[in-house]
């Protein structure tokens, strides 16, 4: 039981409904802290992506959740059931209380509107209330706050960079003071310079609005730098999860091992990877997996 | 031994409203069989478009392409039998390969095309090529790309390459779009038939580490300009350029930062 958890997932199981039907996501029980940032790791077709989709009841036919439950602990102290909750309350849910920034969100903006316009609609859409001049205040805000600055609110999405783009996906998401953000490859496609500066302002923002993070990625060189905690997915399961530098440094599961291993040291000794290894020259351990 | 010299080349674009701009600023290299070099850099700093003009899919603006002395006939039959000697391997193998068409099929054309082997040993060929990349040629020859993993497809685009025997491998990217687990497997395959053939190899990626580990030398491409080269070691670990120093020190390093006391711990210090 962690100290003070935001969101508690239990026995979370999905299946597509195809056939034969892939069970995607295989009883998973998971319990996120507060202020956490989880990283969750795995390879396509591991399921992670649908875990993050289903948690927020984001998955269409024919994904079906056949089990398990979603608790999200409000900092308010309700306990909310996601599952139980009907369409209109779980729009009011999505975005307010979780938000998430999707795999290739820089390619997730609407090309013929100019960014400050699109911030301003998760404004109108979930705070009726604020005033026009509140709106544009507080969409300046977040660009400065993610380091675009208000000055580009007028810019259109072609107008800025690739990371760029990114943050702004980051200050959409971030823009209800969410206590969970999602974030599905947020950083994959971008260059390492501006993903180490992304990194950075993840890791400050939230140490400063206290939000916590699911991150997910195939990169566990890069997780294991940011996590306070990591899961491992394999096959719809997650096989291991702990703290990240016991992850790293006395891995259990086998398939952590083989992951950890895929990642030559940038700086440490050659490790798994011997330049032409004479020995098993691949005889191809991927054969099965696709 | 084969050398590709890349002698002072630079090239331009041009660029609609904004005038021309600099892809490449007078950058020479030279890459012998036998050799792996590794090309790094950021998107935006030339690589591709090195790569463009060792196939000649681009021309230089200035500058000299020489391959054993001799410029890159820019067509014809001569560039043909340039293109049979330097080889390309592409990074996405689910589009660089036609779905339409049997792995056989994807094999024997090269083979055919360039006059590689009599039309009667073609068959031979292909099963040797594709045993060659470490796939079961019963298994694979008759199928169509959809069939296979990625890595598969990749190791196909692999023997496609080797199919004309050439002496220098130009692999962009490689491995970038295969998944993690099975990354060093096509890599540890290129490796050794790097040895096996004496091919040269030049590895383009935006991966220091593999780069480090898989090449004999690195080479830093920013903005056009190598702004440093060296023994692959030697770049990693004691950069000498600033840049250099930046795209490592932005690299994820699990061993320095798990290493000391919290030291380094750049993007977690926060962890309360």
């Amino acid at each position: 039981m962690t100290p003070d958890p935001l969101l508690t997932i239990e026995r979370f199981s999905v299946v597509y409904d195809v056939e034969p039907p892939v069970e995607a996501v295989r009883d998973v029980s998971l319990e996120l802290a507060r202020g956490e940032i989880l990283g969750l790791a795995g390879e396509s077709g591991c399921g992670k992506t649908t875990l993050a989709y289903g948690v927020q009841r984001l998955l269409k036919p024919p994904a079906v959740i056949t089990s398990g439950s979603v608790v999200f602990h409000d900092a308010d102290g309700d306990d909310v059931e996601v599952n139980a909750l009907d369409e209109d309350q779980m729009r009011a849910f999505r975005w307010d209380k979780v938000s998430m920034v999707f795999q290739g969100a820089m390619n997730a903006l609407n090309p013929v509107l100019a960014i400050g316009r699109q911030l301003d609609d998760v404004f109108t859409t979930h705070r009726p209330g604020m005033s026009k001049a509140e709106r544009r205040d507080e969409c300046g805000r977040l660009l400065d706050v993610v380091g675009v600055g208000r000055d580009r609110l007028r810019s259109y999405p072609h107008e800025l960079s690739g990371g760029m783009r990114q943050r702004v996906m980051i200050a959409m998401a971030m823009a209800l003071r969410p206590q969970l953000m999602i974030m599905d490859e947020p950083t994959t496609a971008l260059d390492v310079l501006v993903q180490r500066e992304i990194l950075q302002q993840i890791s400050a923002l939230r140490h400063e609005l206290g939000f916590s993070v699911i991150f997910i990625t195939h990169d566990l060189p890069l997780l294991l730098e940011i996590s306070d905690r990591i899961a491992v997915m394999k096959d719809g399961q997650i096989v291991e999860i702990g703290a990240a530098e016991s992850l790293y440094r006395d891995p259990q599961h086998a398939y952590t091992k083989r992951l950890l291993g895929s990642f030559p040291s940038l700086t440490g000794e050659r490790g798994d990877f011997v330049r032409g290894a004479e020995a098993p020259a691949s005889a191809t351990p991927e054969e099965d997996a696709s | 031994m084969t050398t590709l010299e890349f002698k002072g080349v630079t090239k331009r674009y041009h660029v609609r409203g904004s005038g021309d701009m600099l892809a490449l600023d007078d950058v020479s290299f030279t890459l012998t069989s036998g050799q792996t070099i590794a090309l790094v850099g950021q998107s935006g700093s030339g690589k591709s478009t090195i790569a463009k003009i060792l196939t000649q899919l681009e021309r230089a603006t200035s500058g000299e392409v020489l391959l054993d002395g001799q410029p890159i006939p820019h067509r014809g039959p001569g560039l043909r039998r340039y293109r049979q000697r330097v080889r390309m391997v592409f990074q996405d193998p689910f589009a660089s390969l036609n779905p339409y068409h049997t792995i056989r099929h994807h094999l024997a054309r090269p083979l055919a095309l360039d006059k590689v082997v009599p039309k009667d040993k073609i068959e031979d060929e292909v099963r040797s090529l594709l045993t060659r990349v470490r796939l079961d040629a019963d298994a694979t020859i008759d199928r169509r790309p959809h069939e296979l993993s990625g890595g598969q497809r990749q190791r196909v685009a692999i023997a496609r390459a080797l199919a004309s025997r050439p002496e220098l491998l130009i692999a962009d990217e490689p491995v970038s779009m295969l998944d993690v687990s099975i990354r060093l497997g096509v890599l540890n395959l290129l490796a050794d038939l790097q040895r096996e053939s004496n091919l040269g190899v030049l590895y383009i990626t935006h991966d220091l580490a593999t780069a480090r580990h898989f090449s004999d030398e690195i080479m830093v491409l920013h903005h056009g300009v190598v702004v440093e080269r060296g023994p692959a070691d030697d770049v990693i670990l004691n950069p000498q350029h600033e840049y250099t120093r930046a795209l490592r020190d932005a690299s994820p390093d699990p061993d320095k930062h798990f290493a000391g006391p919290a030291g380094e711990a750049t993007t977690r210090s926060d962890a309360s």
